[in-house]
């Protein structure tokens, strides 16, 4: 008889495929415990006590967010300063702020925006990216959107916007009206400012900071 | 040789597959008729603004080619069951009840896109109109719906899997379909936690399609080889096992290279860095080395009986299905592997995720992997069906496969160029503001690269005419022999 070898052997590459896999499959799991643990969002508590989280508590609404240069990580990362107003008020209490942002979050899917906007980076390119949107300088007390819809604050000109987005036409490529109520709107501003504070690992890069770049002067 | 493969005529079996792979064929059209509208809307932005929005035909072209691939490969399985079991499927009455319930409420599903489109923020909407979640638009009581035509389906395979002899191929599926349809369910629960939602949203999309897609046609590349060419099974399942090792061993934990962004831990930098960078390797491999392989075997033998060159006769059995498997194999090292490879490493990924460097590897890589292989495997179906011999190629089966694959190619092309430009302008230059996208979109390389990329949809959608025209008309066509 011819010799054989293990390795034109149909068991052993069977065996092969059953172990590396089953490997594989254990450390998802055991890693998928951990990031768990890390992305589970914190609470109004921690907040208060400066201590950090992946995601923070829905109450961050209540707070300034910025996104810093961080020496330590070698990136950006979102940083909660002194209280803000949202819409009036910084004392929104676990439930309303979780209410609201529980209305956004859901606004966001009913309404189909990952289709034409990225969130986190993920969904379509037919629009901006709308992971730091809070963040940006275009609805800041300098940016054209506050004076285009005539509102005083971030979080009105976003609202305002969202409601009415066929009014405001910023490029030839238009919002179509969605429907989106004022309560709903309110909801998906508060879900958009709490997006904006989740440690992303320094996404998107230099996010509004580029100075002197071409148009940026 | 092999003519058991070579029929469908009388079989339960194959001729549900067949209705699969007609709807899917069917979906297929629907899938680049709306890609077609989300093209011309990057062109014209006010074509059909307000009646069917960019996000309505997105949805509908995304959803369409997922649903497509799911029901060509549920036809598959159904084909090949018979002749890999050497029985009959077990419960093919459900399995023909299946296919009417999933095919129902696939066109309820496509209605309800097409003519609500959007819900209030309620749970009513995730209920009956959309979950807003891209790839899994499809509201929660079609998810369910899924899950019972996915069990039925997978219960039909594992009873006819026990009951009828179990091959390689057979084996690899039954593991593979399981995780498949169990998969599904990490994509089925709504939360506040947008990183949690993305954190399980990827267990669908990835390990769907990196990993148990993969497997899936690498069985179907496995019967195809024995099918077409009698390639010895010897040869071919240990290569599939090799092939199931390697895509498993880099795919499931590749699914790293989603976590970067996320809000997830760093530790994934460089879990996802190495083994997405080890995900291209398998993919051509069996495809060519089991033609080496049994090239080599099949060599010696005509060398040892003392046949002479001008005697060797194409051991090619289906010429059309063939030259789609050849492009699966290299349109998924290509798509998948290299344009994947491109942006797969943290430290481009920073830059380029969320860019049209994303949707090229898109287009060529479910083209390449997933395309190619089912529409062969309709070509076997056809010949089976009709009890064909030899299927040859026709002109109308060349113009399919050349204006399909130049356009998808040159789709991925044009799109590649937008994103250079996108990242060089909207992320490296200017930060990722909204003010930024839009000086990136208006850059002239980027408009014109989606001028071309319309006018290669349009050539691909050509392609696909010729395509269906020659599934149709190869019952009739005297070209192949009988």
């Amino acid at each position: 008889m011819a010799n054989k070898s293990v390795w034109s052997d149909n068991r052993f590459w069977r065996r092969t495929a059953t172990w590396v896999t089953g490997f594989a499959s254990v450390l998802l799991i055991w890693l998928t415990f951990d990031t768990s643990a890390q992305i589970a969002m914190g609470n109004d508590q921690d907040l208060q006590n400066k201590v950090t989280k992946r995601v923070p508590g829905p109450t961050v609404i209540n707070y300034k967010i910025t996104y810093e240069m961080s020496a330590k990580r070698g990136h950006e990362i979102p940083v909660i300063g002194e209280k803000e107003k949202f819409f009036g008020r910084d004392d929104y209490s676990e439930e309303e702020a979780g209410a609201l942002l529980h209305l956004g979050k859901l606004g966001s899917q009913a309404k189909n925006c990952m289709d034409c906007h990225t969130l986190l980076g993920n969904g379509a390119y037919y629009a901006p990216d709308l992971t730091k949107a809070w963040l940006d300088p275009a609805w800041g007390p300098d940016g054209a959107m506050q004076a285009l819809t005539g509102k005083n604050t971030k979080e009105e000109a976003m609202a305002e916007f969202l409601m009415h987005p066929d009014q405001y036409p910023t490029h030839a490529r238009m919002m179509p009206d969605l429907g989106i109520t004022a309560k709903e709107a309110k909801g998906l501003v508060a879900f958009l400012k709490h997006m904006s504070s989740i440690d992303t690992n320094g996404f998107p890069r230099n996010f509004g900071k580029i100075k002197g770049a071409v148009h940026g002067k | 040789m092999a003519s058991k493969y070579l029929t469908g005529v009388g079989s339960e079996s194959k001729q549900l597959a067949t209705w699969y792979f007609t709807f899917a064929a069917i979906l297929f059209g629907a899938q680049l008729l709306f890609g077609l509208v989300a093209a011309i809307q990057y062109v014209m932005p006010g074509f059909l603004y307000g009646v069917l929005d960019f996000s309505i035909a997105r949805i509908i072209h995304i959803n369409a080619l997922v649903v497509w691939m799911v029901f060509a490969m549920f036809g598959s399985v159904y084909w090949l069951l018979p002749d890999e079991t050497g029985i009959e499927t077990v419960g093919i009455k459900i399995g023909k009840l299946l296919f009417w319930i999933f095919a129902a409420a696939i066109v309820v599903v496509v209605l309800v896109y097409l003519f609500i489109q959007v819900g209030p923020a309620d749970a009513t909407t995730i209920w009956f109109i959309t979950e807003g979640r891209e790839y899994i638009e499809a509201p929660r009581w079609a998810d369910w719906g899924i899950v019972v035509v996915a069990l039925g389906f997978v219960g039909n395979l594992f009873l006819t899997g026990m009951k009828g002899e179990q091959t390689g191929i057979v084996t690899v599926l039954m593991a593979d379909m399981i995780a498949f349809a169990g998969l599904y369910l990490a994509g089925m629960f709504f939360t506040d936690n947008i990183t949690v939602d993305q954190y399980w949203w990827w267990w669908v999309i990835h390990l769907w399609v990196e990993a148990t897609w993969e497997v899936f046609v690498g069985a179907i590349a496995a019967y195809g080889l024995i099918t077409m060419i009698g390639a010895h099974r010897k040869v071919v399942e240990m290569w599939l096992w090799i092939e199931v090792a390697m895509l498993f061993g880099s795919g499931i934990l590749g699914l790293g290279h989603h976590y970067f962004w996320i809000g997830t831990p760093e530790y994934w930098w460089e879990i996802g860095a190495l083994f997405s960078a080890l995900e291209p390797l398998p993919l051509v491999a069996m495809f060519i080395h089991v033609l080496y392989d049994w090239g080599k075997t099949q060599g010696a033998e005509m060398a040892k009986e003392g046949v002479s060159e001008e005697n060797v006769k194409s051991v090619i059995t289906n010429k059309p299905a063939f030259t789609w498997f050849v492009l699966n194999a290299f349109g998924n090292f290509l798509g998948a592997g290299i344009w994947g490879f491109f942006h797969t490493l943290p430290q481009v990924n920073l830059y380029t995720h969320g860019t049209q460097f994303t949707s090229a590897h898109g287009h060529l890589a479910f083209f390449g992997a997933y395309a190619t292989i089912l529409v062969g495997m309709m070509y076997i179906a056809v010949q089976g069906t009709n009890g064909i011999k030899v299927m040859k190629h026709t002109k109308a089966s060349l113009w399919a496969v050349s204006m399909i694959t130049g356009g998808v190619v040159g789709m991925t092309v044009a799109l590649t160029i937008a994103g250079y430009v996108q990242v060089l302008v909207s992320r490296a230059q200017m930060g990722a503001t909204w003010a930024a996208y839009f000086d990136g979109q208006s850059g002239m390389w980027f408009s014109q690269a989606m001028d071309w990329r319309l006018i290669m949809g349009v050539v691909t959608f050509i392609g696909f005419i010729f395509l269906a025209k020659d599934l149709l008309t190869t019952g009739k066509n005297p070209v192949h022999e009988r």
